[in-house]
């Protein structure tokens, strides 16, 4: 089973058991939900209310389950999958600035399957070598190691350290 | 009676000796009588009759022992059950070497603390020694203290090792450790493990991952991974910066050096270790986790260099000689 995390976000009438309207044929399809953000504040003129609902659930069944929920009289306002579920961090140690750092982060982005989401860095000195902290999302445990491979290739091309986690199991 | 020599007659070997005479009683009771029949260093020996009490005092005030006859002609001429092979490390086998061969293809027994033997001919010294009928035990290899090798061949005999990682040398993680600590420079850090004896003069061999390079050849090679030093993908510590400690920090992590093997891994260096994993230790520890196939993982830890802990290994592949046999 392939699965995604999807975020959904719905227009709900502001009266009770709307929101399990929503909720039920999620779980019944075996979505597991994940967060649910209610904005109140942000009525639209109909006067509905913007839910996002976070769910993970087998990728086969979501066209699927959105079907169902528009029928049964759901205002789907959007949905989208979110394809990076698996993530990293490496930390890179050199010369980071004078060696591109963008072109050295953008090496990694796989077609959109895997990306820097995360980058924290750290320069004392403005000769001296920048330590940087990346954390890297893709689609899944292969795409990141592919990720992680690539970045390993240029920074050896650039002379940067890159230290990976010992996790192997790449959360 | 176990006739022992010991070729090597500097800190390991002087180590060695010390700890047979203070448990001789123990040793006795477990495995039997024992006497050591020579010793040598590079260029000295003593023979025949001697006291390990009396070796070593010559050999702390005279620098050297008594006879002029050395240690390839001792382990030639003179009968022996046990060589304890104590010399100075050199990757490319060195002396030791040729004297490891020797011993083995006269029929005896031989204990090493010197890794150089086992990485240049891992391969060949074990097919000699199979050949012989006789064991070549190299616990103090790796490790000090730390039980690796027996591990390995006894406990998990019939576990597939499917990843070994290690931090396998005790100066690197001090300063590592430290550096986590203070928030210094490596230089700094380095300084101080000098002046505490941590670290040598000339660090190069700890700091650049050559020491742990080799011991992780050891481990391979004991598991069944046929790998040489050169294969080693080697990254070493000195280009650690205090900033990487804290930038890690944020994220959970801390960095230690790291040897190690799997199928598709043969690597020594640097890593971000969670801050809760059981190898982000500190100080000069050593620590070692397998993973296997049946028995989960399976962690130890323990001191990775000192007199007295090298010593103790090399009693222990005494003690497992006797009585596995």
């Amino acid at each position: 089973m392939n699965e995604v995390l999807i975020t959904l976000i719905v227009e709900l009438e502001d009266r009770p058991g709307q929101l399990l309207k929503v909720l039920e044929p999620i779980s019944k399809m075996g979505g597991n939900i994940v967060g649910i953000v209610h904005q109140r504040g942000k009525k639209t003129p109909l006067n509905r209310l913007p839910v996002e609902i976070s769910f993970k659930i087998d990728s086969k069944k979501v066209e699927r389950l959105i079907g169902s929920l528009r029928s049964s009289g759901i205002l789907v306002r959007s949905f989208n999958e979110v394809k990076l579920t698996a993530t990293t961090s490496v930390l890179l140690i050199g010369h980071l600035i004078h060696t591109d750092i963008s072109d050295t982060i953008q090496s990694i982005d796989i077609d959109g399957e895997a990306e820097c989401v995360e980058m924290h860095v750290s320069m004392p000195e403005i000769s001296g070598p920048s330590t940087a902290i990346v954390t890297i999302s893709a689609a899944g445990n292969e795409r990141l190691k592919e990720a992680v491979e690539k970045l390993r290739e240029i920074c050896r091309r650039k002379k940067i350290t890159m230290i990976e986690p010992i996790n192997e199991d790449l959360v | 009676m176990i006739r022992i020599a010991i070729v090597g007659f500097g800190t390991v070997g002087q180590g060695f000796a010390e700890l047979l005479e203070r448990k001789r009683e123990e040793i006795r009771k477990k495995i039997g009588e024992f006497k050591v029949v020579a010793i040598a260093d590079s260029k000295s020996s003593i023979s025949g009759e001697f006291s390990i009490d009396e070796a070593i005092k010559m050999k702390r005030e005279e620098g050297r022992l008594r006879d002029d006859r050395k240690a390839d002609e001792l382990i030639d001429e003179v009968d022996f059950d046990i060589l304890v092979e104590a010399t100075h490390t050199k990757l490319d086998g060195g002396s030791g070497l040729s004297y490891i061969k020797k011993a083995l293809k006269k029929g005896s027994h031989v204990i090493t603390s010197n890794k150089g033997p086992l990485v240049a001919d891992f391969e060949g010294l074990m097919t000699l020694a199979e050949k012989k009928g006789v064991k070549l035990m190299y616990e103090a290899t790796v490790g000090g203290a730390m039980p690796v090798i027996k591990l390995i061949k006894r406990y998990l005999a019939f576990c597939e090792i499917e990843s070994v990682r290690g931090i396998l040398n005790g100066t690197c993680n001090y300063i590592l450790s430290r550096m986590e600590e203070e928030g210094l420079p490596y230089e700094q850090i380095l300084n101080e493990a000098q002046e505490l004896g941590i670290a040598e003069a000339d660090p190069t061999y700890d700091v650049e991952g050559i020491d742990a390079a080799a011991k992780l050849i050891i481990i391979a090679n004991t598991i069944g991974v046929d790998a040489k030093f050169e294969d080693v993908e080697r990254v070493g510590i000195r280009k650690i910066t205090p900033e990487a400690f804290n930038v890690a920090e944020e994220k959970g992590y801390t960095i230690r050096l790291i040897a190690e093997v799997s199928k598709e891994t043969l690597r020594v260096s640097p890593r971000l270790v969670p801050l809760s994993h059981p190898l982000a230790i500190k100080g000069t520890m050593n620590a070692t986790m397998f993973k296997t196939d049946t028995a989960g993982n399976i962690f130890v830890a323990g001191r990775g260099a000192g007199k007295e802990e090298t010593a103790s290994a090399m009693l222990s592949d005494l003690y497992d000689i006797y009585v596995s046999n």
